[in-house]
């Protein structure tokens, strides 16, 4: 078996000389970019009030796509207004089968147009096209068309209530999954009878516009859903607008607790999903080579710009060595480069920004101690890109087992007994997601109902779905998307049926 | 005192915390006096120290009670009804005095807090069900949603509604698996400290339940601030004190039921002073996924 081993680690790096795989590039050619593009308020594209603008990349060739506007203050208040108006005069008098008829044609737009939104996805933020072409259009489109058939029936989900709309939803999104997110928030808030304010991630503004584009020509009524491009300010202005009723934030946990003071006091309804730093517990009985594709898929799927990646990865002692020499196999036959390709495994990395975090915080697992690994494989000269790394000798208390690197960086630690592995698993302040690998049906129960998570995947990963519910415990952030539960968020439920 | 008269005994009100009925640490009480003005009994002056060890053990007791079958808790709940029953003549006389009712009202208020433990005992193993979900995904998983409790939860007791509003607050809280921390209505204390012999009575697990006496904006920053309580019940706090106390929860993003303008009258009601989804504010839903067939 050792011997096996041996020989499959001898050819794994063997693609580099001279198995590679020829380039398979995406065509572009029917992304048609525009140049510069407003605001989409009350069913118009205007220019903001500042006329201030910035420029958006693309993060694997450092090349501007396009000039996108920067909304301000003044901005937010009309998107607020516009959303109100549409909410009183329109969305809310119109009965569910009828919003649900605007949803599913939504739905069908986005899988129609699924290749367009895919490509300039993979373009704006440097995801393999394979991942926005197999997983972000077909999840977003299939987020459409199940909320679609929840909006005239929304007295059936849940007993003893009669459902309301809460009215104008504030809804500011990241960048790792631009158009998905865009879905997983607007699908249940117009589902529910809500208007919508919703703000892009600032590096990834660019589906989410051409969304805006899509809605207008499935004819959703003017005002229902408005996007305001921006950064950080936009979105502060947005969340703290009185005329907002409910707030739904993705992202880091320090903006999330800052949106939570800043709703404090109010009473407005809030749904926060934050950061993680899953657990991936792999016991001696697991199925190793399944194993190692999840613990691949889990960390190193669209970068590791995922807020549940499974990003340390808890191996039972008894087998860490074999898995990890296995790991490192896999890791080297991983494709990093233009995201475009459709070979490619790993992209660019989403901005400057982030790959700046990254690279400080895989330096402080080696000032601390740990010991990085990487695969050797070659980057392109421009763009932004960080080989696939996994860190050993990883103890609980260094900063890269305990804070969130949002990168393609595994932290290994190891354990012995379950209840070390639970104890292990559990010791951050995040609750989102955790893996399980074990051949032993009682365990994984025993441990999917010990690990303090929102989402427990057992013998896989990374699997989203819009009829299971999605959402963290701790710091992760509350409230979940997806399923009944996601719904309860953005509906008014204090008056009995 | 005339000849042949004999002298009562009078009652010491005690904090409740880990199943024990210690003193504060602070050494301090104040007086409670009853709805006429008429000083009635000191109470502790609960300290930020207090509720620490309140803290402690509420985290301490969550294993066992979360950890307990549902069935289980739906009997203890239960358990606490009968203890309640039993002693039903002492609450009338307390909630008469401490809210200045008629005795008809308090024994009406007092039988209502013992349905109302009845009515949550009855969900503990039906909440699963009603606020859980088998999820049909579009793959070859087995997949399905659970509700979990939250953890360490802050309860700060309806202020007017000295027993029943706190029953109405405290019993969805628990039922699902959750421990607390109570603050007790600030006026009206006693009733809440009577309620903790009964519970202390009642085959719950000591720490599942821990009540403080003492002032509300004393004790409410350091409850919202502690990182390890998961979520508070912000039902029976004062508006003025809201914002402070939810500032402070953002720290480890705790989940904040906010506070709830109910009459007397509206907790007598059972349309208005329970509620399955009072259970559910104080749930996670975990999902889990398995594939099928490989």
């Amino acid at each position: 078996m050792a011997e096996q081993l041996e020989r499959r680690g001898e050819r794994a790096p063997a693609r580099f000389g001279g198995l590679d795989y020829a380039p398979a590039p995406e065509a572009t050619d029917h992304v048609k970019l525009r140049a510069d593009h407003g605001l989409l308020i009350g069913g118009r594209w205007v220019e903001p009030a500042s006329g201030k603008s910035f420029k958006t990349i693309s993060p694997a060739t450092e090349e501007v796509l396009a000039e996108v506007a920067e909304a301000g203050e003044e901005d937010v208040d009309a998107a607020v207004r516009a959303a109100r108006s549409a909410y009183t005069r329109v969305w809310s008098k119109l009965s569910g089968a009828e919003r649900a008829k605007y949803l599913y044609r939504i739905a069908r737009a986005l899988q129609e147009r699924a290749r367009e939104f895919a490509v300039l996805e993979t373009m704006n933020g440097g995801k393999p096209i394979k991942e926005s072409r197999d997983v972000d259009l077909p999840l977003a489109a299939a987020h459409f068309f199940y909320h679609a058939g929840w909006a005239d029936k929304l007295d059936y989900a849940f007993p003893g209530r009669r459902p309301a709309p809460l009215g104008v939803a504030a809804q500011v999104i990241p960048w790792n999954f631009p158009l998905l997110m865009a879905a997983w928030k607007l699908a249940p808030a117009l589902a529910a009878g809500n208007t919508v304010v919703l703000k892009p991630a600032e590096t990834t503004s660019l589906t989410a516009l051409r969304l805006g584009e899509l809605l207008q020509e499935a004819e959703l009524p003017e005002g229902v859903v408005n996007i305001l491009t921006g950064a950080g300010a936009t979105g502060a202005a947005l969340v703290g607008h009185d005329g907002v009723d409910k707030v739904a934030f993705t992202g880091s946990t320090e903006v999330g607790k800052a949106i939570q003071r800043t709703l404090a006091g109010s009473g407005r309804k809030l749904t926060l999903e934050l950061g993680g730093k899953a657990a991936n517990i792999v016991f001696e009985d697991a199925p190793l080579d399944q194993a190692v594709e999840g613990i691949i898929n889990g960390i190193y799927f669209n970068q590791g710009h995922v807020c549940c990646a499974g990003s340390r990865l808890l191996v039972q002692e008894s087998i860490a060595e074999p898995l990890v020499d296995k790991l490192k196999r896999r890791m080297a036959t991983l494709r990093v480069g233009d995201p475009l390709d459709k070979n490619t495994d790993i992209g660019a990395i989403n901005s400057r920004a982030q790959l700046d975090k990254i690279q400080e915080l895989v330096a402080a697992g080696e000032a601390e101690g740990a010991e990085a690994w990487q695969a050797p494989c070659e980057l392109p000269s421009r763009g932004f890109w960080f080989r696939p790394t996994v860190f050993t000798h990883v103890a609980q208390s260094h900063r890269i087992a305990q804070e969130e690197i949002f990168g393609p960086v595994l932290s290994v630690l190891t354990f012995r007994t379950p209840d070390e592995a639970v104890e292990k698993a559990n010791n951050t302040p995040y609750g989102l997601s955790a893996g399980v690998w074990t051949d032993k049906g009682s365990r994984i129960l025993e441990l999917a109902t010990r690990v303090r998570a929102g989402v427990v995947w057992a013998n896989t990963f990374n699997r989203f779905d819009p009829t299971a519910p999605f959402g963290g415990y701790k710091e992760s952030g509350f409230g979940r998307e997806g399923g009944r539960h996601g719904l309860a968020a953005y509906l008014d439920l204090s008056e009995g049926g | 005192m005339a000849e042949g008269e004999r002298l009562d005994v009078r009652k010491t009100y005690k904090l409740y915390i880990g199943g024990k009925f210690p003193r504060t640490e602070s050494g301090r009480s104040y007086l409670v006096s009853d709805a006429k003005g008429k000083p009635w009994a000191n109470a502790c002056r609960g300290s930020r120290k207090d509720v620490r060890d309140a803290v402690q053990a509420a985290r301490k007791a969550a294993p066992g009670w979360s950890g307990a079958t549902a069935y289980n808790r739906g009997q203890v709940l239960y358990r606490v009804a009968e203890m309640l029953e039993g002693r039903r003549e002492q609450f009338v006389d307390e909630v008469a005095r401490a809210e200045g009712v008629t005795r008809r009202v308090a024994a009406e208020t007092v039988d209502k807090a013992v349905d109302r433990w009845v009515w949550y005992a009855g969900w503990a193993d039906k909440l699963t069900q009603v606020f859980g979900s088998a999820n049909p995904v579009a793959g070859p998983y087995f997949n399905f949603s659970v509700p979990e409790p939250t953890g360490v939860v802050g309860v700060v007791a309806p202020a007017a509604s000295s027993l029943l509003g706190l029953v109405s607050r405290l019993a969805p809280v628990i039922v699902s698996g959750n421990t607390c921390v109570v603050v007790a209505s600030e006026t009206r204390p006693l009733p809440a400290i009577t309620l903790a012999e009964v519970l202390a009575t009642s085959d719950l697990p000591g720490g599942v339940v821990n009540l403080l006496t003492g002032f509300a904006a004393e004790l409410v920053g350091p409850l919202a601030s502690h990182l390890d309580v998961n979520a508070l019940d912000l039902g029976g706090l004062d508006l003025a004190l809201y914002r402070e106390a939810e500032l402070a929860a953002a720290e480890n993003v705790k989940r904040v039921v906010p506070p709830v303008k109910l009459s007397a009258r509206d907790w007598l009601s059972d349309a208005k002073g329970q509620d399955p989804y009072w259970i559910a504010a104080f749930l996670e839903i975990k999902t889990v996924w398995h594939p099928i067939g490989v």
